[in-house]
């Protein structure tokens, strides 16, 4: 028998938001992208309903480019803790004709999954999509509640948000509107990397040092995956040793050079670097306000 | 932040439109060096961008683009940084009186507020709604950073007949148990905030950054009674734990250990922790924060929003309560109207009695009759519930003492309650 409990104030605030969303909505679901943090969101899950199994299924918003190697891990880790996973493919939609695929250079599948994302909240009704979103990572993120309501569109009303004072979570809301919750806002990426470290988590292999053929544009180092990402004639091809930050689409997510093959070197790294993890990420380069405006019209 | 995980001081700003509220952290961030260098840039182009000679430091927590057209802070920003002694989490809240509810969101979940003046203007009207927020609040340590010093020349009478101005403000306040702190800044220029300056080579106190790192988490941090709402059941339904039936929740004040004697409000039933348990390990005790699941020796009907407390600490129970209120909808209070009252994670309906003043926010405490609350006033409200709850007065337990009032229209999140 242990003696006391160990407070850890980030995961039991993140234990308290997992317990009221099951305790206030009728069909809540993980956003589940296969990254380290919905991985660590997960974790929390289980450790908030032990011994019963996570309470929610989880929700994929399938892009198509992904990393092969976060596939096989989500499936792995679905049938590990016998949950239910939802996929929604991009590529339906864009079958469908219900929206277009980018083209050029910089064409990325990231903004076309808010269209998959409302359609399948819609198709079973989702009242609360859990989501492993920080405020550190952006700053439109930095401004978000830990139950962010949003209208009949999926859309954040940023300039009138509900008030959320100490930490009562006020999650009604009406038919056809959702709450996208967020239970690890308070989290920096050093906070999740030391976790995932002190956890001993399993985590996706592209997160580790490995080689890979890749191409440097814009001084950022891209995959060399030519299905996917777009690369001119005279972008060379050259194998080097990189890892991820963080795990988008491999259209929109730069590697990093990096000799941390393993967790705590991982967590040496995060601890010292002098760049953001979103400065990997091509998505928000576009605009001053790129993140703004996506999750105005719906994304995570 | 590795190593001191566990040590976390959360702050939040105030004070009036302007005061560099959002300057002061991003030089803080600057100063300690935790921006990125992808942020850093990025705060660069946009200063550029708007023809400034300077780094405007509000772009490292302004981030909607509305604020950063208009260059107000419209909601909180959460920001984050650590140093070697331990990690913040600031909320920088807005200073325009008509984003009073997101002061408030930003400030109840914070220990220290740091109160920002523009010295060329001295105490103002924002000035004191904000000192009196933070005395509602109960924020025990209080930073009065009188900023803008290079445009007074960091002339020391003027900084003075301030921190003379303000101290008349904490005499006139019913919260006397609270550290207050002045400091002379300039946040645009780095005076006092994390180097100490030459230009204030007057003032011996020390620099911004050198209080807050001395500030002890011992010194601000609330003791009181053992209340464990209860969020959710946990019920495995599995062969292994065929017969568990768990209580989860987040303990608010105090400890519990396992053989103590509880009663289950609000039906009264008593019995004795079995067990306690964090994911899963178990353990003989746990304190005031751990999210935590408990079993119970006696087969006791609990659910969601139940009260598991010491039988020898029971809260007041009643179906009528008196509370300060802070009204943060459009829609303005009234007496007789209907409210769902969330007390923690419980749910009551409720019914404004009667609204028996509004208190003026100058710390003053005058009173005014007044048939109505508006958006940012406050009052003293009496409040009718269709079931009882189980409380303690704010000032002996924040966690069981303050509740929200929800629409239940809008479903809105429409006033913050202060029981007393
Ligand atoms: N000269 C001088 N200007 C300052 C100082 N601090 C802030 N300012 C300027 O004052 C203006 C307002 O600063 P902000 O930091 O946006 O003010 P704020 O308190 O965050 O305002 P709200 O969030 O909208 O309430 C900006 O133009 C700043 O550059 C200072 O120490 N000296
Ligand atoms: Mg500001």
């Amino acid at each position: 028998m242990n003696e006391k409990v160990i407070n850890n104030p980030l995961e039991d605030e993140a234990i308290y938001i997992f317990r009221e969303v099951a305790g206030q909505f009728d069909k809540p679901v993980i956003l589940f992208s296969g990254g380290k943090d919905s991985i660590t969101l997960v974790r929390l899950a289980q450790k908030a309903f032990y011994p019963a199994k996570i309470p929610f299924p989880l929700l994929h918003i399938d892009t198509g480019h992904n990393f092969p190697e976060t596939i096989a891990f989500r499936d792995q880790l679905v049938e590990e803790l016998d949950l239910e996973l939802h996929v929604h493919y991009v590529q339906d939609n864009i079958d469908a004709g219900n929206v277009q695929e980018e083209s050029g250079k910089y064409a990325s599948r990231n903004m076309l999954q808010t269209d998959s994302l409302l359609q399948a909240i819609e198709k079973h009704g989702f009242d609360a999509c859990i989501g492993g979103a920080r405020r550190d990572e952006e700053k439109a993120r930095a401004k978000e509640r830990v139950f962010s309501v949003r209208d009949d569109f999926g859309q954040w009303d940023e300039k009138n948000q509900r008030p959320e004072v100490f930490d009562m979570l006020n999650g009604r809301i009406d038919f056809g509107q959702n709450v996208r919750v967020f239970p690890i806002s308070n989290w920096t990426e050093l906070d999740v990397w030391s976790y995932i470290q002190k956890e001993k988590m399993e985590i996706p292999s592209i997160y580790f040092a490995h080689k890979r053929k890749v191409f440097e544009r814009d001084g950022m180092i891209w995959s060399a995956h030519d299905e996917y990402v777009f690369r001119e004639d005279d972008e060379l091809v050259v194998e080097k040793i990189v890892r991820f930050r963080t795990v988008g689409d491999m259209s929109c997510t730069a590697a990093v050079e990096s000799l941390a093959f393993d967790i705590d070197k991982v967590v040496e790294e995060i601890a010292a670097s002098s760049i953001s993890e979103r400065g990997a990420r091509i998505d928000d380069k576009r605009s001053e306000a790129a993140m703004e405006k996506r999750k105005q019209q719906g994304y995570f | 932040m590795v190593g001191n995980k566990n040590k976390v001081l959360k702050l939040s700003t105030a004070g009036s439109v302007d005061d560099g509220k959002s300057t002061l952290i991003g030089r803080i961030l600057y100063d300690t060096h935790s921006l990125t260098d992808d942020k850093l840039e990025a705060i660069e182009r946009s200063s550029k961008q708007k023809g400034y000679d300077y780094l405007d430091f509000s772009l490292a927590t302004d981030g909607l683009v509305a604020e950063r057209e208009q260059g107000i802070t419209i909601d909180v920003a959460h920001i984050y940084f650590s140093t070697p002694n331990r990690s913040y989490i600031i909320a920088d809240t807005p200073g325009h009186v008509e984003y009073t509810r997101n002061m408030v969101t930003g400030t109840s979940t914070s220990q220290v507020s740091i109160i920002l003046i523009d010295a060329r203007k001295g105490v103002i009207e924002q000035t004191k709604r904000h000192f009196f927020i933070n005395n509602l609040l109960r924020t025990k340590e209080i930073v009065v950073a009188v900023n803008k010093m290079d445009l007074i020349d960091f002339n020391q009478e003027k900084y003075n007949a301030i921190v003379e101005d303000f101290q008349s403000l904490i005499s006139g306040s019913d919260y006397q148990d609270q550290n207050i702190t002045f400091i002379p800044v300039s946040a645009l220029h780095g005076d006092n905030v994390v180097d100490k300056s030459e230009n204030l080579a007057w003032f011996k106190g020390e620099t911004m950054m050198e209080h807050l790192e001395n500030i002890r988490l011992e010194d601000i941090q609330e003791e009181a009674k053992a209340r464990f709402q209860v969020q959710t059941v946990i019920r495995p339904k599995t062969e292994e734990f065929h017969d568990f039936r768990g209580y989860a929740g987040k303990l608010k004040g105090g400890e519990l250990k396992v053989g103590d004697d509880v009663t289950v409000l609000p039906s009264g039933r008593k019995s004795q922790i079995k067990s306690i348990s964090f994911f899963d390990q178990q353990y003989l005790s746990a304190s005031k924060g751990s999210s935590i699941t408990i079993t119970l020796m006696d087969d006791v009907n609990v659910s969601r929003g139940d009260l598991i407390v010491k039988s020898e600490e029971l809260p007041k129970e009643s179906k009528s309560i008196m509370a300060k209120i802070c009204w943060m909808d459009n829609k303005p209070l009234e007496a007789a109207s209907t409210y769902f009252l969330q007390h923690g994670v419980k749910l009551v309906k409720s019914k404004v009695k009667s609204i028996n003043h509004k208190i003026s926010t100058d710390t003053t405490g005058a009173t005014e009759k007044v048939s109505q609350l508006n958006m940012n006033d406050l009052g003293l409200v009496e409040i009718q519930l269709a079931q009882p709850i189980h409380f303690d007065a704010y000032d002996e337990n924040k966690g069981n003492g303050a509740f929200i009032l929800v629409d239940t229209k809008s479903n809105t999140t429409a006033g913050v309650g202060f029981i007393l």
